[in-house]
């Protein structure tokens, strides 16, 4: 069999599900590419769980249309769907040993007995469990209950594999472990993989492409790359990775935009894409600290600060710096240049065209309680 | 622990098993009396009260009839009874627990005033002494226990797999039958057998049903001991107390084998 043809593309058309007066997902939209690993990432309570159960059919849409490889599945009841789950609270059936739990979708589609053991067999080896057949779940530990699951919803060779948050139980080193198996597992299969998660770090190691999920829509799909570096709007700017933020009054100047930070005017090149106000958006890797008054260089925008935080990182220094109008900035600097104590003023400073102009829709760190889950 | 707690221990404990089968033990020994008295301890040794169950149409009459109802009042209640328990299961929490306080009313109205009410209803539609009638009354004495016993497995059977065995290709009846039975089979069987129990030990609206061709055992029993001093009633206790402990002992014993497989 050909790896790269067996996962089926999916195409999500304006999802709406509702429960109540309450809007869960709002016009939902997005393609999946066969064999792709696509992952959600969003806080708590922004519609991960809800889409991928609209997927599955374990949940009624309320408007809309989904197609899973050319075929529309609104009528279609979840057991004919012929999608793999991978729950975060593993489901396993605890009347059947590990050999039964993977077997049984088999004699669901009614195999063949010889089939059957041959594919359980190899599922089993797949996930590094050939010795655990004949255990029941309750004689496993968390990761390997989890690695049965994963067994079992990949043995039917489905095109598509849904995960929701499938390491949400497990410790660091497992939960990294079981991500290097679970990439693995899709570059064999080659299976579409749609995997939930709070983590980001999570979603950077495995992800394709990335959703990323707020209040029942999805603010920007990119690869983890897109979404650090060229972010679309400011909540996914915060959302993924370190940022500095800075909101002000803007005015349009020529080609150039300037916001007003504390009683300070910076530029950036372009205009803005809408009314309202704007932001400014900068990584900590664009920054550099420099002492005042020191190596000013034409094009760069300079703002007085004072460091509040020094964080060693082996690789580097992570500095935390407090600007003059109270906004917390974050940079990252190589353990070559300059070094700063705490309370040390210092200005930030950064290539124009290095910052982003999103507008400002008001998210706060705070409202993305899910960041560090 | 001191060796004197342990041994008061031990005392208190075969006290309270002593206390428990006592009742039960004093009738073996005047199941074998020699005279037609109901006298404790007895005098003699005879298996003729033994013999006289056998003889007898009215105790074996019974015995056979009881053993019927009971065997289908366990069927029928149990499988009501686990489907109105699954019903309830998946209902909301408000009109859910409403329903199910009605269901369970039988279990709570006093036996006599249920059999006043059986009984006038019966007699207008000639099912006194019939085994449709016993069936129907005894059954619903018996659905709530089923409901009480599946509802306590339901209660902590985990749905969500359900949603896992649907993933995996498997309809309603088929998940019913692979999944949720098999979990919830220990409180199905617990129910079955309460259900039998409560046939076949009912006397309140039996009392009322029976007639001369179609009488239960407790109805039997209690015609002897008012008629008489019988100790074929002491004979047939025994046997029930030994087929029940053996069929318990059974039971354990496959429990514990099947957990330790
Ligand atoms: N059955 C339901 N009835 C009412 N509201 C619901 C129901 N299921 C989900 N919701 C709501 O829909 C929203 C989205 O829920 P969803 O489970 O998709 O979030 P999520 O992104 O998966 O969050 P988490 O990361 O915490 O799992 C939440 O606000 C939730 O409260
Ligand atoms: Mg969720």
């Amino acid at each position: 069999m050909d790896a790269k043809h067996r996962g089926a593309a999916v195409d999500i058309r304006d999802v709406t599900k509702t429960y109540g007066t309450f809007t869960a997902l709002d016009k939902v939209s997005l393609q999946i590419e066969a064999g792709q690993f696509m992952t959600f990432l969003g806080p708590s309570g922004s519609g991960k769980t809800t889409t991928l159960n609209v997927i599955a059919g374990f949940t009624d849409l309320t408007a809309g249309e989904i197609l899973i490889g050319e075929r529309s599945v609104g009528n279609l009841p979840a057991h004919k769907r012929n999608v793999g789950v991978v729950f975060q609270h593993y489901a396993l059936f605890p009347h059947m040993t590990v050999a039964g739990n993977v077997e049984y979708p088999l004699k669901l589609r009614k195999l063949p007995k010889a089939d059957r053991a041959r594919r359980v067999a190899a599922a089993l080896a797949m996930v590094h469990l050939t010795d655990f057949a004949h255990r029941y779940p309750a004689e496993l530990s968390g990761g390997q209950q989890q690695r049965v699951a994963l067994a079992r919803a990949m043995v039917f060779d489905p095109p598509l594999l849904l995960m929701d948050e499938p390491l949400g139980a497990l410790d660091k080193k497992l939960r990294e472990w079981l991500q290097l198996e679970i990439k693995r597992i899709h570059r064999e299969l080659g299976t579409t993989f749609v995997y939930v998660t709070h983590d980001q770090e999570e979603a950077l190691a495995l992800s394709d492409r990335i959703a990323v999920f707020n209040k029942g829509r999805i603010e920007q799909v990119g690869s983890g790359r897109d979404l650090y570096e060229r972010p679309e709007t400011l909540f996914v700017g915060r959302f993924i990775g370190e940022s500095t933020v800075l909101t002000g009054a803007h005015e349009t100047r020529g080609d150039e935009t300037a916001i007003k930070v504390g009683d300070q005017w910076v530029g950036i090149p372009g205009r803005p894409a809408g009314a309202g106000p704007q932001a400014l958006l900068l990584r900590p890797e664009r920054i550099t600290l420099a002492r005042p008054g020191t190596g000013a260089v034409a094009g760069t925008n300079r703002l007085p600060a004072r460091v509040t935080e020094a964080i060693y990182l082996g690789s580097g220094v992570k500095y935390e710096v407090t600007l003059a109008d109270g906004t917390r900035g974050i940079a990252r600097m190589t353990l070559a240049d300059d070094h700063f104590a705490l309370g040390d003023p210092v200005e930030v400073a950064w290539q124009k065209h290095e910052a982003r102009l999103l507008a400002d829709d008001g998210s706060s760190l705070a409202a993305q309680s899910g960041e560090d889950k | 622990m001191t060796r004197l707690q342990r041994i008061l221990i031990w005392i208190f404990c075969a006290g309270v098993a002593l206390w428990l089968v006592a009742p039960t033990l004093v009738i073996v020994p005047i199941s074998f009396a020699e005279k037609k008295s109901l006298a404790f301890p007895p005098d003699g040794f005879s298996l003729q009260w033994y013999a006289n169950i056998l003889n007898s149409p009215d105790w074996s009459g019974s015995i056979v009839s009881s053993l019927k109802i009971a065997a289908i009042v366990a069927v029928v209640a149990t499988v009501i009874g686990t489907l109105a328990a699954m019903g309830l299961a998946k209902m909301k929490a408000g009109p859910g627990g409403i329903l199910r306080a009605i269901l369970i009313t039988p279990m709570i109205v006093p036996g006599v005033v249920l059999a006043i009410g059986i009984y006038a209803v019966y007699l207008d539609h000639q099912m006194v002494g019939t085994l449709v009638g016993y069936v129907l009354a005894h059954s619903m004495l018996a659905i709530p226990f089923v409901i009480i016993a599946v509802g306590a497995s339901l209660a902590v059977f985990d749905t969500r797999l359900e949603t896992a065995a649907a993933s995996l290709g498997a309809s309603r009846i088929t998940t019913f039958f692979t999944v949720t039975l098999p979990l919830i089979a220990p409180g199905i069987l617990s129910g079955l057998l309460f259900a039998f129990v409560t046939s076949f030990d009912e006397v309140i609206v039996a009392l009322f049903i029976n007639s001369p061709t179609l009488k239960t055992l407790p109805v039997q029993i209690f015609a002897s001991m008012t008629r008489d001093s019988d100790p074929t009633v002491a004979a047939v206790g025994t046997l029930i107390f030994v087929l029940t402990s053996f069929t318990i002992a059974v039971g354990l014993w496959l429990g514990t084998r099947r957990r330790r497989s």
